[in-house]
């Protein structure tokens, strides 16, 4: 059994279909990036999938459970950093702690649990006097104190510096390697393919895309680019030389790489020549590209969503 | 319910409440501040006004009499001024201050023992009513007295006077029940009205329905806490009454049941405003709509028999009402009856705010 099973799920509000008919599975033990623009239905699924929203039609198992229905067990076995977490102000991170471990009823250690989200240091403090980095590394916190089966995370690392960002990032991380479930919904990329086993892109309430981040950025990307600092005479030379697409701006040349044995070719016609270039990068595509250029052709009406007439 | 929920519940909002310290300051400190200023301001107007004597006859046996009997009365207290001619007397009491003087001619005694008609001059202050009225009603006791007495008349309908209760009652007698439901009233409400707003504002209800905890458990932490607090500050007051101002209460158990269903009533209340409203700035507003009427016309700092009849028939629809008469009625005149009935009314009140609130109090949106 999946932990999340999502078919055909639609959330309207008045005549907005926020949440448009997505499909989705998550296997047990994964990491699964929820990614799209601002508006793009994230939350509302997310909220849907937590039970704290009711859909308007389709069927969704969390755990085998009904979210809307059994929210009380599901609530137990799953773990929620919202948003900006808030919480009440003049209480410190070690006594929340202690107040949802009586709320779960399960013994915990809240010094075990501040450390492992890198928060130690700020047991004692007022929530009020906390960072913002802070404060979502208490939310993470809190979410681990049930020791949940799948972690729902929504954006955590809005508005963060970096460094809280790694601290997260290192948490998703153990839980990962602890077996948990994490469900992340993130406009990050970066985040997106540096810890997602599954990403699924969504727009206006549809899936466009959906799968390992590797294989998204295989099947949309365009092939890798070396990139040559050089001036336009380096690509009319190449031109002349090599059958590969090649494209030159004022500063530096693409050559395209799509076949085993390009690149080699591509230094042997320089060795051959003699005109100067400086220093040369791998350019690959990343998930930001083709996120940029899904929802650029989604939006002009060339790219039909996934499951689409 | 779980008992260990509430418990736990009610632990963090006590010490978020007492490190806040507004609502600490509120609870505890404000109300011995209101005791404070109304028994000071109450405590100088509890002793009959004076009434200043010149004694132009200069304490004659028929002035001794005249002065005996209206000392007698009980209803102003008799001084006498040197100094100022009979003439000045009116400026010199206007110069001083004082509302009421008598003015004794000289001659009195005499003429009082030969039976020739005299008078005696009373001048008042009409902008002090109270003061006047009771020089008014002593003086001319005393005069009609001494005329019946000059006649050999024997008064045959006589006066015999009490206060209600049966016991006399000063305004800071009346004052700690109506302060301490100034206290049942304001500390859960305004408390809850910005907690119940601000909480669904900042998505901390989202947060907590995503815990094992209950809305009837969060909420019953919270009445549980509050009523901590209105014991707190009815101890405060009614040490204050008595210590500072020696207020005379019966202090009997029957007090208890009004110090936990009234909190009981008005976190409910508090939660059901803050609930219908839409920001915490609209919810403040609609709070203060509820609040204000109860704080000044259910017999907070005023009596509500002293209220035009109207008054009187709108202070009997609003719950507040109900606790202070209650308390009243315990404290004060020791009327069982009435505090039953009174404690019916505002229990069945609190169950239906209660059940009103947890309808439109949601955790979660649809």
């Amino acid at each position: 059994m999946d932990a999340i099973e999502v078919e055909g799920l639609v959330k309207t509000y008045g005549d907005l279909r926020a949440v448009d008919g997505i499909s989705f599975k998550v296997p047990k033990g994964r990491v699964f990036a929820f990614l799209g623009p601002n508006g793009a239905g994230k939350t509302t699924t997310v909220e849907v999938l937590e039970g704290l929203r009711r859909r308007s039609s389709g069927a969704v198992r969390v755990l085998g459970l009904d979210p809307w229905k059994d929210g009380a067990e599901l609530h137990r076995r799953i773990g929620v950093i919202p948003q900006e977490f808030k919480f009440f102000e003049k209480i410190y991170p070690r006594e929340a702690i202690a107040y949802y471990a009586s709320l779960f009823d399960v013994k915990v250690d809240p010094e075990a649990i501040l450390k492992r989200v890198y928060l130690l240091d700020k047991a004692d403090a007022k929530f009020d006097t906390l960072s913002g980095g802070q404060k979502q590394k208490l939310g993470l916190a809190l979410a681990l104190v049930n020791r949940p089966e799948i972690c729902f995370l929504d954006e955590p690392t809005t508005g963060l510096d970096p460094q809280a960002r790694r601290a997260i990032w290192e948490v998703i991380r153990t839980l990962r390697a602890d077996g948990v479930t994490v469900f992340l919904t993130t406009h990050y990329l970066e985040e997106a393919e540096l810890l997602a086993d599954d990403v699924a892109i969504i727009h206006h309430g549809r899936v466009i895309v959906h799968g390992p981040p590797g294989r998204i950025v295989a099947e949309h990307g365009r092939p890798d680019r070396l990139r040559f600092e050089a001036g336009p005479e380096l690509a009319d030379y190449l031109r002349g030389h090599l059958e590969m697409p090649i494209s030159a701006s004022d500063h530096h040349v693409d050559v395209e790489i799509a076949r085993p044995g390009d690149a080699r070719r591509v230094f042997d016609a320089l060795g051959q020549g003699s005109l100067p270039w400086d220093r040369f990068t791998v350019e690959r595509d990343t998930l930001e590209d083709i996120f940029v250029r899904l929802v650029g052709r989604m939006d002009e009406g060339v790219l039909k969503p996934e499951g689409a007439p | 319910m779980k008992l260990r929920n509430i418990l736990a519940d009610f632990s963090i909002t006590q010490k978020g409440y007492i490190r806040s310290g507004v609502g600490l300051f509120f609870s505890l400190v404000f109300p011995l501040v209101l005791i404070g200023l109304f028994g000071l301001i109450l405590g100088s107007s509890g002793s009959p006004p004076t009434l200043y004597v010149l004694d132009a006859d200069h304490n004659s046996l028929g002035d001794q009499e005249l002065l005996y009997l209206i000392n007698e009365t009980k209803a102003v207290h008799v001084a006498f001024v040197n100094g100022p001619s009979p003439s000045g007397f009116s400026g010199y009491l206007d110069q001083n201050g004082y509302s009421i003087g008598l003015l004794i001619p000289a001659g009195f005694g005499t003429a009082f023992l030969e039976h020739d008609p005299v008078n005696v001059s009373l001048i008042v202050n009409p902008g002090d009513a109270a003061s006047s009225g009771a020089a008014i009603g002593a003086v001319q006791a005393a005069v009609n007295y001494l005329n019946l007495k000059a006649a050999n008349g024997t008064p045959f309908v006589g006066l015999s006077m009490s206060q209600v209760g049966g016991v006399s009652y000063t305004e800071i007698d009346y004052l700690v029940p109506g302060l301490i439901g100034f206290a049942v009233l304001t500390s859960p409400m305004f408390a809850m009205v910005d907690v119940t707003s601000s909480y669904r504002k900042d998505g901390l209800f989202r947060q907590l329905s995503l815990t094992p905890l209950t809305r009837a458990e969060w909420l019953s932490a919270k009445v549980l806490w509050y009523c901590v607090i209105t014991l707190a500050s009815a101890a405060i007051m009614i040490g204050a009454g008595y210590g500072l101002f020696g207020a005379r209460l019966s202090l009997s158990p029957s007090i208890l049941p009004f110090l936990l269903v009234g909190p009981f009533m008005f976190v409910s209340l508090g939660m059901l405003a803050g609930s219908v409203a839409k920001t915490p700035e609209s919810a403040a507003i609609i709070g203060n709509i509820i609040s204000f009427p109860m704080m000044f016309l259910s017999g907070t700092f005023f009596p509500v028999q002293s209220f035009p009849t109207y008054l009187q028939v709108f202070a009997r629809v609003l719950p507040l009402y109900y606790v202070i008469d209650g308390l009243d009625s315990v404290m004060l005149y020791g009327n069982g009856g009435r505090a039953l009935f009174d404690l019916a009314v505002v229990t069945v009140l609190a169950i239906i705010i209660f059940l009103a609130a947890i309808v439109a109090f949601r955790w979660r949106e649809e």
